[in-house]
């Protein structure tokens, strides 16, 4: 078995606001091991992002961990100050975000950005994190990496800015990257790259990913295993095929069943009724109950959950216990 | 002059260019021509009453300059739309619900614009009645009315648009992209609600969409564009069993497939040149695998007149286009 990169606990991040806390992440435990991609998705305002800035040490306050534990390969990271998280992070994890522009300085040459951020986390002199820097752009994919060198970021495409970014994140040939929905603004052309290269690199150089996106194909094709998050909970957790193709929470169901396929006519989509509800209105028990057909009075009454040390699993009472009676707790 | 019985929009040879040039001084001193964008490059299709034409194809490929052609928002610079219907019975849905609907407008007084428009004078009970029953079409509340957009999620501000376009009575839909801002199991309810609508109203939809399922869905012939043009226009089925254009088939190729995931797959090269300075001849030769010395220099057929079964590649006429 080959050894846990990322290994977060039971992870809670609140929001404080005049009304009360609001809680965005909510009891979340999962482990990416090394050379794996872990998908996370759900819907908007799930708490995928949120889960994805705790790791980088990047939540904006007023939000915070509020309970739980971060390890990036046996150390922990979730407790460290600002100046000893920003070195965890140019070092040993890589963050790709859904506009590289955010990742880019616009003032600044592509190949200048390189060279400092290579200088910043290895001995290489600037000859030589230049030469690095080629190198790196040539494994992304840019063409013509002579001439591209010393463009601006503007003057370069979306999925090539895209592929910069990444080869940023590369420098310090970091143990865990994490994507959030990084290919959500381009083509599919594009995004088809993107993603082959991402696959790619996490198998030449073990290096664990953690993939946000909303899209269930690019998952399919692209994760190892996937975590389905609800209204800041994890639902269901497990190898992608399992998943996708047998899913045992009744959300990640629904979720399946409406969208469109390419390749079977269906008159009409399967559809969950009503919508995820908002932090200040989670219900009782568990989160999805008012949408369940299967709902029960346990559903309605206890908070389903995935043990933190499972590597598999649905927090859905049905899947776990084959019955939505009052359990013990009635 | 209605030259295909039953249709309801007919569109040939659309153009429309876009002055993209330096401001005029600077072009003075840094003598630079002038430039232009060709959007729109010579497109023609034909769409039958009661059905669904799709316009797919990547970012920057035209369909929404379409889109505002088609429904007057832009003058075409050459070519011409010719609609056989009321022209004020054609409406049209945004991708995004909450820059479409006036913040703060109460949604009752939103739905109801239209209808006021479309008929002026009618009593201030039938129009609130008629508000309610459009609500309840959708799937929403008539206590909905009495609220304000920022209280709905994205799926239902969506329905509220459609509850909107509704009112206008229309028998033609313009739907730019009308669910990419949604999330899959709200776009979901979205596309049911219209697949329902057309159905039971006998609309026509002209449904525009860079989402390959989505259209595959929702559409009766599908129109592939690249640069500005069709490369490509066939009945769904047959687009997806037998896609002809190269550029149709790496895409179908390209997409990530849930049902049949192909974790293998190998992406398609390159990326859309710039619509200032296209290709020359067919304009995706520098990506085509199968581009031959005249596609550099020719540029393939219109042939309008057979109007919804065409490809315009010459690899594909001499039938040998396959690129797997
Ligand atoms: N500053 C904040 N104050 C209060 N709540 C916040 C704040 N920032 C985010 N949230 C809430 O936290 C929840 C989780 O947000 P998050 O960005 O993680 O969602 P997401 O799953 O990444 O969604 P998307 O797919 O839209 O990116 C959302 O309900 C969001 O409204
Ligand atoms: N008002 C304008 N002025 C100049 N160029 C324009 C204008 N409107 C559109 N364009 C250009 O015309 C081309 C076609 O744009 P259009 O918005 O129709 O594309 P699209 O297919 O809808 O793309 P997307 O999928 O990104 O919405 C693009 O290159 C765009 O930059
Ligand atoms: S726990 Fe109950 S309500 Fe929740 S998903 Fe399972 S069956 Fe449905
Ligand atoms: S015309 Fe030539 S370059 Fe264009 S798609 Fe056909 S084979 Fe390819
Ligand atoms: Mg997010
Ligand atoms: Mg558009």
């Amino acid at each position: 078995m080959s050894e846990v990169v990322l290994d977060v606990q039971n992870l809670r991040v609140e929001f404080p606001t005049r009304k009360g806390v609001l809680t965005a992440v909510d009891d979340i435990s999962l482990q990416i091991r090394r050379g794996e991609i872990l998908g996370v998705v759900g819907e908007s305002g799930a708490g995928k992002s949120m889960t994805g800035m705790s790791i980088l040490g990047l939540l904006e306050p007023p939000g915070r961990i509020a309970a739980g534990t971060i390890h990036l390969s046996g150390d922990r990271i979730d407790n460290l100050d600002d100046r000893a998280m920003q070195a965890v992070r140019g070092r040993r994890i890589g963050a790709i975000f859904q506009d590289p522009l955010t990742s880019l300085n616009p003032l600044f040459r592509v190949g200048d950005q390189l060279v400092e951020t290579i200088r910043l986390h290895t001995d290489l002199d600037k000859t030589a994190a230049r030469v690095r820097a080629k190198e790196l752009m040539r494994e992304v994919g840019i063409p013509a990496v002579e001439e591209r060198i010393d463009s601006y970021p503007h003057q370069f495409s979306g999925g090539m800015r895209q592929r910069i970014v990444i080869a940023l994140a590369l420098c310090a040939e970091p143990e865990l990257i994490v994507a959030d929905e990084p290919t959500t603004a381009l083509d599919v052309s594009i995004q088809a790259q993107i993603t082959a290269l991402l696959k790619r690199l996490c198998r030449e150089r073990g290096t664990a990913v953690m993939l946000v996106t909303h899209d269930m194909g690019v998952i399919a094709e692209t994760a190892d295993r996937v975590a389905v998050m609800y209204a800041g909970r994890l639902a269901e957790i497990g190898a992608v095929d399992d998943v996708v193709r047998r899913p045992q929470h009744p959300y990640t169901n629904g979720l399946m069943g409406s969208i469109p396929s390419l390749s079977n006519d269906v008159e009409e989509l399967q559809m969950i009724p009503g919508s995820m509800p908002r932090l200040n209105a989670i219900p009782q028990g568990c989160a999805f109950n008012p949408r369940c057909a299967h709902a029960g009075p346990r559903c309605r009454a206890e908070v389903p959950k995935i043990a933190r040390e499972e590597t598999t699993g649905a927090a859905c009472w049905l899947a776990q216990t084959g019955t939505v009676d009052q359990g013990e707790a009635a | 002059m209605t030259l295909r019985q039953n249709a309801i929009l007919e569109v040939d040879a659309l153009e429309r260019r876009f002055d993209v040039s330096a401001p005029w001084l600077n072009r003075l001193i840094e003598r630079k021509p002038r430039k232009t964008l060709r959007a729109v490059d010579g497109v023609d299709f034909v769409i039958q009453r009661g059905q669904t034409l799709a316009l797919v194809g990547e970012s920057g490929c035209g369909k929404s300059t379409i889109a505002k052609l088609v429904t007057g928002l832009h003058a075409p610079s050459g070519g011409n739309i010719r609609f056989h219907g009321d022209r004020d019975r054609l409406q049209m849905i945004f991708q995004d619900p909450f820059a479409s609907l006036n913040p703060r407008w109460r949604v009752a007084r939103i739905i109801a614009e239209p209808l006021r428009t479309l008929k002026p004078g009618t009593p201030e009970a039938q129009v609130s009645a008629r508000v309610d029953e459009l609500l309840g079409i959708v799937g929403l509340a008539p206590a909905d009315g009495l609220k304000f957009p920022h209280e709905f999620s994205g799926g239902q501000r969506q329905r509220i648009s459609i509850a909107r376009a509704l009112a206008g009575e229309p028998e033609f839909l313009v739907c730019d992209e009308p669910t990419s801002a949604l999330d899959v199991s709200v776009q979901a309810q979205v596309l049911n609600l219209m697949k329902r609508l057309q159905k039971e109203m006998g609309l026509t939809y002209l449904f525009i969409s860079h989402d390959l399922s989505v259209v595959r869905h929702m559409a009766d012939v599908i129109a592939v564009m690249y640069l500005g043009r069709i490369v490509e226009i066939q009945p769904t089925a047959d687009l997806f069993a037998n896609p002809l254009h190269p550029y149709t088939q790496l895409l179908l190729d390209t997409i990530p497939d849930l049902e049949a995931p192909r974790r293998d797959r190998s992406p398609m090269g390159g990326e859309v040149p710039s619509p200032v300075s296209p290709p020359s001849g067919c304009s995706f030769h520098p990506r085509c695998p199968l581009a031959f010395d005249r596609c550099r220099t020719e540029r393939p057929q219109r042939r309008p007149q057979i109007h919804n079964r065409r490809v315009a590649c010459f690899a594909a006429e001499e039938g040998t286009a396959d690129v797997q």
